[in-house]
């Protein structure tokens, strides 16, 4: 991958691995523009757990896919792992999210016709890893969330809670520098959502960074560190304990 | 690939829907092609057994002697001569042999068995313009001609009818009141598109008498001059009675080479020009037939070829068409691919290689089909076909080209959707 052509400051100094410097994200209307967010500055380092809070409409999910490389910002400059990807085509984002980001949506957003092996495996697949190699680490990684012996069931054969542990599984497939999970509980009951919840805790333990968005305090209090979003900005921002 | 045989799978009904298409258009293109190669085929043999080397000038009935009949009795002469031979030999240097060739329609006697035939009189070098060959004993000879020998070579179709299992050679075959030594047999004349022809024009005016033929005998042109005349006798309807002389039925020149063929046609034709003033003659070329049989045969092919690119074309549509349905059914999918990493041209390869899919396995139950509907034809029909490799390959191809031509623009609209937007998708 391409050296990044300048490097934040903030980089020097810690182990940051995600800056935002003065981002904004605005979504022409019509004549009307309207600004979902504004102005965020942001630092990430390496190991971070971080709860993203905020009434419905606050652009927390906005804030999410621009992290994830799935949107681009309407200004400011966004660097991840050293890299300006504010400037990147597409072609290099997908590159990136395969590569850095690991996805963990509210609607576990498996593939129906793909058994669990092989929805693990996706990521992999499109970072040209061999079918050996790959179904070897996907069936690590079933083990690790709990569901060895489930590897050949397809995702309407297990409930909420195991698909998105599965779901959890594949968006480590590659290792990512990043997890970003979009109310990964929104659609469980709530004792699924504690087992989910346990598997965050467990992965930031073992050092992986991760941005979870919840409407839930509860939740949000497993993170070390929350922000709250109101109307695109950052309102508020502390640490736990 | 494997998600691509999956939802082909998961889809069966309607992939099958979608490739029947591409197996019709297909397997239309391969029927047509056989059938089509093997008509051409065969008109082509057909011609090619004329010899392509070959000038051939047939006596016919002028027109105004047709209409003619009406008169009670009449004395017609027409047609070629020996003097229009002898003629074509003195001013064709080129000309490797000149055949005169008389027919007479007859009967032929062994012991008591009978059948109709037709008496060829003609020369020893006959053979050079005939695809017939001889099979045992010998043919005419100079000999033969210049004693006017009472000689005959008989052909298979003869020896079948007349010989049954006795050994023809030497045997005495009786023809009108003359018995002439069998020295010969040959093969029989393959029938041509043009002595088909003939024959028909001859059964309708002579059917009484000569019936269905049983073959030809070949006997020296003197001796059937001398034993057999000119002169024929036509009974008209109920009414007439037509005497005709007619010398020569036909002239085969054979030339060297193909280049000749055309030049010594035009000979021939100024040379006829002038000595028959009524138009008793027809002169026939190989050669031109075989060039218009090529002519017709690239137009059919233009046809045919059209009418497959049109099936083609609709095959094509229908794929499209599912694949978009499959595109717009697939969105979320297409949504959580990119989210994981998948570029666009990944999205376009899925889409793709699933189209390609879909219309080769098309292509290949196509080409089955294909196959078997000229082998229906052949079996039943009647009809001659031919498979050439170059219209299974070439179905092929178009299975190919139609699956990336109308594939690449569901595959493209599939990689181009917003990834958030189909995320979002329902
Ligand atoms: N493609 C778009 N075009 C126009 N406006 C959009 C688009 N996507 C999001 N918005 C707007 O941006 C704002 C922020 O949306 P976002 O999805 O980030 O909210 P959210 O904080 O995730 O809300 P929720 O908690 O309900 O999920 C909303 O007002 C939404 O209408
Ligand atoms: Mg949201």
């Amino acid at each position: 991958m391409a050296q990044p052509p300048d490097k934040h400051p903030d980089f020097t100094a810690d182990g940051a691995i995600l800056v935002f410097d003065k981002l904004c994200k605005n979504y022409q209307l019509g004549a009307f523009e309207l600004k979902v967010l504004q102005e965020i500055d942001l630092v990430i380092r390496k190991g971070d757990y971080l709860a993203v809070m905020g009434p419905s409409g606050s652009g927390k999910s906005t804030l999410l896919n621009i992290i994830g490389c799935l949107d681009r910002p309407t200004s400011g400059k966004y660097f991840l792992g050293g890299q300006d990807v504010s400037l990147l085509e597409d072609n290099d984002l997908s590159a990136i999210r395969g590569r850095h980001v690991g996805f963990v949506f509210q609607s576990f957003n498996l593939i129906s016709q793909l058994n669990i092996i092989e929805n693990i495996e996706i990521p992999m697949f499109y970072q040209g890893f061999s079918e050996h190699q790959s179904s070897a680490r996907a069936q690590e990684l079933a083990e690790l969330v709990g569901l060895g012996d489930r590897t050949r069931h397809r995702p309407s054969e297990l409930s909420g809670g195991q698909q998105q542990r599965v779901a959890i599984a594949r968006a480590l497939a590659n290792d990512p520098l990043i997890v970003l999970a979009d109310e990964p509980t929104g659609n469980l009951d709530s004792q699924s959502g504690k087992e989910i919840l346990a598997l965050l805790d467990n992965l930031c333990e073992r050092g992986k960074t991760l941005i979870v968005i919840t409407h839930d305090e509860n939740i949000a209090h497993h993170a070390q560190r929350q922000i709250r979003l109101l109307d695109g900005r950052i309102e508020k921002e502390w640490y736990n304990r | 690939m494997k998600l691509g045989i999956k939802s082909l799978w998961l889809h069966r009904l309607r992939s099958t829907l979608t490739a029947l298409g591409i197996i019709f258009g297909v397997s239309s293109v391969i029927a047509m092609l056989a059938i089509g190669e093997g008509a051409s085929r065969t008109a082509m043999e057909q011609i090619a057994r004329l010899g392509s080397l070959n000038i051939i000038v047939k006596t016919v009935q002028p027109p105004e002697d047709q209409q003619a009949t009406g008169q009670q009795q009449s004395l017609q002469e027409y047609g070629l001569t020996y003097k229009d031979a002898e003629r074509f030999r003195n001013s064709i240097p080129d000309a490797e042999v000149i055949v005169p060739i008389r027919r007479v329609a007859q009967q032929a006697w062994y012991r008591n068995r009978k059948v109709p035939i037709e008496v060829i009189g003609t020369v020893p070098w006959h053979l050079e313009t005939s695809p017939i060959r001889l099979i045992l004993g010998r043919f005419l000879t100079s000999a033969d001609l210049d004693y006017k020998q009472d000689i005959c070579v008989i052909d298979g179709g003869i020896v079948e009818r007349l010989f049954a299992l006795d050994d023809p050679i030497g045997q005495y075959v009786k023809i009108a009141s003359d018995y002439y030594t069998v020295v010969g047999i040959v093969s029989s004349q393959p029938s041509t598109a043009a002595s088909n022809q003939q024959e028909k024009q001859e059964t309708d005016s002579s059917k009484a008498k000569a019936g269905a033929n049983a073959g030809n005998i070949y006997i020296p042109l003197t001796t059937v001059k001398n034993r057999f005349g000119e002169m024929s006798m036509q009974i008209s309807g109920s009414t007439g009675r037509k005497i005709e002389k007619v010398e020569l039925q036909e002239i085969i020149v054979k030339v060297t080479n193909v280049d000749l063929v055309l030049p010594t046609r035009d000979i021939l034709a100024t040379l006829l020009e002038r000595f028959h003033k009524k138009n008793d003659y027809q002169i026939i070329v190989p050669l031109e037939l075989l060039q218009q049989a090529k002519r017709t045969q690239r137009i059919f092919s233009i046809v045919l070829g059209s009418i497959a690119a049109i099936s083609l074309l609709v095959g094509g549509i229908g794929i499209m068409n599912i694949m978009l349905a499959t595109v717009s059914e697939r969105t979320r999918e297409i949504g959580i691919r990119r989210a994981l990493g998948a570029r666009k041209k990944d999205i376009i390869f899925q889409f793709l290689s699933e189209t390609l899919l879909l219309t080769f396995a098309g292509g290949a139950l196509g080409i089955v089909l294909g196959c078997t509907i000229p082998f229906f034809v052949t079996h039943f029909g009647k009809m001659p076909t031919v498979i050439t490799g170059t219209s299974l390959l070439l179905s092929f191809g178009i299975s190919g080209a139609v699956g990336i031509i109308f594939g690449l623009y569901p595959a493209y609209r599939a990689a181009n959707m917003d990834p958030i937007e189909s995320l979002r998708h329902e």
